[in-house]
């Protein structure tokens, strides 16, 4: 009977025993998250103020970024950098294809947000801001960003959760991952419940504290 | 001071500006004046280059703006804006507003831009404001730090562009006696307003302007007394 069930006691055993497999996958977790995080803020910023930018070229480079990452599958082009780079050369950790990965992917949700905020600041704070002599960047930076980042903020947190959870999409291309461990611990042992269990708890772990922490920092904000 | 020079504007297929010409000495006040979507608000941005004319030719402080972009940024420095909706900037505090530009753009210390933009502060009656953000000040004492905010980049031009619309009318005096007060200082002022007490009592010449032209320049007392133009006439019995 106790086979049949996959919560049985002596398969939490077995998961014990094997903790260092899945904190190591956890570990790995976060270090995507963290790179990827970084990444998609970076481009969210640049691609962002390119879909504001007066120059009309550089808002149609915005709109082929976005519409690309944003209308084809996270799993297809984490796939493609995994299995195109090495065809051109490019050798990468597969730590850092999953950074550049959900990268790019959630830097495209990113540039939307932003794009969005700055597009809810009055165009009179730009206008008043370079009557008074400021560049175009000076403007941006001390003027316009930090009133958009009230309206950034909310939906910037959802994509960071969201980024969290794609980060699970390295299990597809052997990423060492929380998910990838999981799957491929209780794959050969075929103790799925405890693995996927507890796995899933990690990721409501990180999502939950990431979005208390973020509603502080909207408090602080003032959203 | 100021010179506009055959401007024509677009906006699509509308042609906002035809073929405007203005002078503008140094020291001279000139208001403009006419009905909504004559032009008027488009004029006064392309001083600044806000607004980029399609045609003509824009010379602020002896530069022609139109062919030299380099110094536009100084030229924004000399020709300080007030705009109808203050814009000031929510997130920084009234005396930030202040200096933010002064700091940054003309590379001043804080101290200095502290010191003088506490004593423009005085000069609109808001020096016990500083410390406040433009949220909590009524919509006059927001125009008065905007007008505070514009002199202390030390301008040689103050560019209105209906500084008095979006106020409520008992606000409107607080504002305009400022702006009197500011008058009689000396400097350059190009103003779009339909204030026009205002424009009687500062104005060395008053601009008629109605469907993108200048239909007439004159004083205020031969403008508002005996206006030649025939659109003139018509505003006037209107208003007054």
């Amino acid at each position: 009977m106790d086979v049949n069930n996959p919560f049985a006691l002596y398969k939490w055993q077995a998961l014990f025993d094997a903790r260092d497999i899945f904190i190591g996958g956890l570990i790995t977790t976060l270090e995507v998250t963290i790179g990827a995080l970084v990444l998609s803020i970076l481009l969210g910023i640049i691609f962002g103020i390119a879909g504001v930018f007066p120059n009309k070229i550089i808002r149609v480079i915005n709109r082929i970024y976005v519409e690309f990452f944003q209308n084809t599958p996270l799993v297809i082009q984490v796939i493609f950098i995994y299995n195109a780079l090495p065809h051109l050369h490019i050798m990468l950790p597969v730590l850092l294809i999953g950074i550049l990965g959900v990268g790019l992917y959630t830097g495209a949700y990113m540039a939307e947000v932003v794009r969005g905020g700055i597009m809810a600041v009055p165009k009179g704070q730009l206008e008043a801001a370079v009557s008074q002599g400021f560049s175009y960047w000076q403007a941006m930076w001390y003027i316009v960003l930090p009133q958009a980042k009230k309206v950034m903020l909310p939906a910037m947190a959802n994509q960071t959760i969201n980024l969290v959870k794609n980060t699970s999409v390295l299990a597809m291309i052997a990423g060492g991952d929380l998910m990838y461990q999981a799957d491929s611990w209780s794959g050969s042992n075929m103790y799925y419940g405890p693995a996927y269990f507890v796995s899933g708890c990690c990721y409501w772990i990180i999502c939950f504290a990431l979005s208390k922490y973020i509603n502080k920092l909207e408090k602080k904000a003032g959203v | 001071m100021i010179k506009l020079q055959g401007i024509n504007k677009y906006f699509g297929d509308n042609h906002v500006l035809k073929d405007i010409n203005l002078h503008v000495k140094q020291g001279e006040k000139v208001v403009v004046i006419g009905p909504s979507g004559s032009g008027k608000s488009t004029m006064i941005r392309c001083i600044n280059q806000l607004e980029r004319p399609d045609s003509g030719d824009v010379i602020v402080d002896g530069i022609n703006l139109m062919k030299s972009k380099a110094q536009l940024k100084q030229i924004r420095q000399e020709a300080a804006m007030v705009f109808q909706q203050f814009n000031l900037y929510p997130h920084k505090t009234v005396l930030e507003n202040l200096t933010i530009a002064p700091i940054l753009v003309q590379g001043k210390s804080k101290e200095e831009a502290c010191q003088t933009g506490l004593e423009f502060l005085e000069r609109v009656g808001l020096k016990d404001k500083a410390d406040a953000y433009p949220a909590q000040l009524s919509g006059g004492q927001q125009q008065r730090v905007a007008i505070a905010r514009a002199l202390n980049m030390h301008p040689k031009i103050m560019l209105f562009d209906e500084p008095t619309s979006a106020l409520d009318p008992e606000m409107i005096k607080e504002v305009l006696d400022v702006m009197v007060d500011l008058a009689h200082s000396g400097i350059t002022m190009v103003c779009v307003t339909h204030e026009m007490g205002f424009a009687r009592e500062v104005a060395d010449h008053v601009i008629f302007m109605a469907d993108g032209q200048i239909l007439e320049t004159a004083t205020p007392e031969a403008f508002f007394d005996n206006p030649q133009n025939e659109r003139a006439q018509q505003f006037l019995s209107k208003i007054l």
